[in-house]
């Protein structure tokens, strides 16, 4: 199955695939927003209000996912109005100049990189700024954990390494992967496994998967 | 349909509903979004069975897809076989043998569960058995070897 199954990848910048299931996961965390002019009748789908009728007054503040964001934005700012989560803002910029490594990012969104790129789709007041001192940020901690992942998917044969992989995110997850495979490789090669037929992960899953379907 | 009802009411003249219809569109747009992904996975999922597997499914997997995957399974099994008949001469070059780069002709089988009988091109049968050991032609038990009956033993 790993062999012939190429899903679709996660977009690159300030685009996303469509059909992409990452990008799809990806839109779904949500972000601070305020609604800019009274949203009849929407109070009672964001959870809020009793009746059907209410409208959320203006200037109150919500959690939206991306998505819906990118949709109900208007150039014109008439209805939603985006702040940038408090990651991406000055305090936690000075922290990842101070160390980047030491971040848990996964716990901060699993999408730190996907999601920043995101975000400069909406047009804020200050965002020349943000979109340069976001990338130049996104640059320097990319680069300065970059270092640590690479030793580490490199030198991590046969071990359990899900203490390694707990605080990076999806994009620095995916990237860690694609080294574990190339070592893997590079030591069956070495071992001369590379010439032998193997059965394909999809059959051995599928057997694994009808011994649980006919027990339960 | 609320939504139609309220796109007309909006013409009519109420313009703060507009936004309303926005997020409805938005929603199902994710909705379509989502489903279309969850189809297309599903295709390259089958897709790549017919790389692993070879081209007839399993009755349990088969079951598992709806009618029209079938279909498109059958589809792409054709566009495969008229390719792999144009490239490569008269016969023409199947593709999805000899995924690995052989090293030699003969290879040692080990047969995992019981299969049968599995006749090779001078005629003779093989009775396959579980833990039998086999030194069989390459390309007749590849297939076999990918759908995880045999295994491949290195001498």
């Amino acid at each position: 199955m790993s062999d012939s199954y190429f899903p679709v990848g996660p977009g690159l910048g300030m685009e996303e695939n469509f059909l992409s299931l990452d990008d799809i996961l990806m839109s779904q965390e949500k972000l601070p927003g305020r609604a800019e002019s009274a949203l009849p009748r929407l109070a009672v789908l964001l959870g809020q209000g009793a009746g059907s009728a209410e409208s959320v007054p203006e200037g109150s503040k919500l959690e939206i996912p991306l998505w819906l964001a990118k949709g109900l934005y208007d150039s014109k700012r008439r209805i939603i109005s985006v702040e940038l989560p408090k990651i991406y803002k000055e305090a936690w910029r000075t922290v990842f100049s101070a160390d980047a490594n030491v971040v848990d990012l996964h716990k901060m969104g699993p999408y730190y990189y996907g999601f920043g790129s995101q975000l400069l789709n909406f047009e804020n007041p200050e965002n020349p700024e943000i979109a340069q001192t976001d990338s130049v940020c996104f640059l320097q901690t990319f680069i300065a954990r970059f270092r640590r992942i690479m030793d580490s998917s490199q030198n991590a044969y046969n071990e359990d390494t899900s203490a390694l992989v707990a605080r990076l995110d999806e994009l620095e997850r995916a990237l860690f992967q694609v080294g574990q495979k190339g070592l893997n490789d590079f030591q069956c090669w070495e071992k001369g496994q590379a010439s032998q037929i193997t059965a394909s992960s999809l059959v051995q899953n599928y057997g694994k998967r009808k011994l649980t379907e006919v027990d339960g | 349909e609320r939504n139609q009802a309220d796109v007309s009411e909006a013409k009519s003249g109420r313009t703060d509903l507009i936004f309303l219809i926005r997020f409805r569109h938005c929603c199902l747009l994710r909705n379509q979004r989502c489903l279309l992904a969850y189809l297309y996975d599903r295709l390259l999922r089958i897709r790549a069975l017919r790389w692993e597997y070879g081209s007839v499914l399993p009755n349990t997997i088969q079951f598992h897809m709806s009618a029209e995957e079938v279909e498109w399974f059958n589809q792409y099994k054709k566009s495969l076989a008229t390719y792999m008949r144009s490239v490569g001469g008269e016969e023409g070059l199947d593709l999805t043998q000899d995924i690995k780069p052989p090293k030699s002709l003969y290879i040692e089988v080990r047969c995992l569960r019981d299969h049968g009988e599995f006749e090779i091109d001078d005629g003779t049968t093989i009775l396959l058995k579980k833990n039998s050991q086999h030194f069989l032609p390459r390309w007749k038990c590849e297939q076999l070897i990918r759908q995880g009956v045999l295994e491949h033993v290195l001498s």
